[in-house]
């Protein structure tokens, strides 16, 4: 599929700027200028499309879909978690949208893992997971993250812990919903073309340091140099790697190009997998909202069982991957 | 003309309020910015999403960030 690219990449590194082909500034440039063009290319296309199929979901439509399943635990956590995929979603709206989901009668469970989900399986790591990864690494990405959205929205729905809500979420007065028009065919269109644009003007730098880092890696760090820290050999690995990514998060754009290229260099799939999602699922500053609804002890039990829950799959993936 | 943006301090808040302003200025309307912050005044708009634009009490957009355009077509309803 991108032949042509990596011949445009070759011919512009050796005919127009004269590095000598193989040598290690040629191999990091060639690698460079062949990755950026085609992550750009696949970053475009995914967010259009998500953002096109999001323009069918507002949050009002997927909370009237939730409440309407209350009775139903397993359909709920499961159309919770697909849901998150397509309703449009940024960690400054996890406080409201808590309180509007609560406040519908949506179960507790099937609250969070809307808020697991959510974030976890967004555009900007979709898109550069399947440039830099491929389609299958994507995939195992997106199916691994709405498990782990899925097994602790029904943990937490199992605890009971409904009484270490905030009682400000019980309380606040939500005022009805706005009346939205249904936007025509060519205003979706053209929405979600205007939201792909803004969104790629605002995370260009990051993907293309998090790819010029990696490319200079790439020519100074051989294959496999990198594996016997990280590798499969070294059990702590996930550990450490959830533990630096849940910090990371307004970076997703720029860590998961690096973590492609720190794979090359023999960090484990499973290990880089469970980084990744460490960094787009956990986000300290969404924590820090999520603490106005959420009692100390909930937040902690939340944190604590999604953490496990990529961790686990970390493990997992580093054993049959 | 009363313009509030609802949002609890994110980046893209910051940035409907910068094209909101931008559009009613080259509008030439006589207008005020109000931010709102507080949760239960948030909610009492009944929107989810944030940043949200709210026009003379009027919800105009929820969860997005419109372009400058967009925003002027809205102010000028």
């Amino acid at each position: 599929m991108f032949t042509w690219l990596e011949w445009i990449a070759n011919l512009l590194v050796v005919d127009v700027l004269k590095i000598e082909r193989g040598s290690r500034a040629g191999s990091a440039m060639q690698f460079f200028v062949f990755d950026t063009v085609k992550i750009f290319i696949l970053l475009t296309l995914i967010v259009y499309a998500i953002t096109l199929i999001r323009s069918f979901f507002p949050p009002e439509r997927t909370r009237r879909l939730l409440a309407a399943r209350k009775g139903h635990r397993l359909i709920g956590h499961l159309l919770a978690a697909l849901l998150g995929i397509v309703t449009p979603f940024c960690s400054c709206s996890a406080v409201p949208l808590f309180i509007g989901f609560v406040e519908a009668g949506i179960p507790l469970g099937v609250t969070f893992t809307y808020l697991v989900a959510a974030p976890m399986v967004n555009e900007v790591a979709l898109g550069l997971l399947f440039g830099l990864f491929g389609w299958k690494i994507a995939l195992i990405y997106v199916v691994s993250g709405e498990v782990i959205a899925i097994a602790s929205g029904l943990i937490i729905g199992r605890l009971k812990m409904e009484r270490f809500i905030e009682t400000i979420a019980m309380t606040v007065k939500v005022g009805m919903a706005p009346e939205a028009e249904r936007p025509s065919c060519r205003q979706r269109l053209r929405e979600a073309w205007a939201f792909t644009r803004d969104l790629l003007k605002s995370i260009w730098p990051y993907v293309i340091g998090g790819i010029a880092i990696g490319a200079l890696m790439h020519g100074w760090i051989p294959t496999g140099g990198l594996a016997k820290v990280a590798g499969r050999g070294n059990p702590f690995a996930v550990l450490i790697a959830v533990a630096i990514g849940i910090p990371l998060y307004s970076n997703a754009a720029g860590v998961i190009p690096l973590v492609s290229e720190l794979t090359r260099a023999g960090v484990a799939m499973g290990t880089a997998l469970a980084f990744m999602m460490a960094v787009t699922a956990l986000s300290l500053p969404e924590m820090i909202l999520l603490r106005r609804v959420l009692k100390p002890r909930l937040l902690a039990v939340f944190i604590a069982i999604v953490g496990a829950g990529i961790v686990f799959t970390g493990y997992l993936f580093n054993v049959i991957l | 003309m009363r313009i509030q943006i609802l949002g609890m301090g994110c980046a893209k808040c910051e940035k409907l309020e910068e094209r909101t302003r931008k559009a009613a200025a080259e509008l030439g309307l006589e207008f005020q910015v109000e931010k709102v912050k507080d949760l239960q005044q948030i909610m009492a708009f009944g929107v989810m999403v944030t940043p949200a634009l709210v026009v003379d009490g009027v919800v105009e957009v929820a969860g997005k960030v419109p372009g400058v355009e967009e925003i002027k077509k809205l102010l000028a309803k």
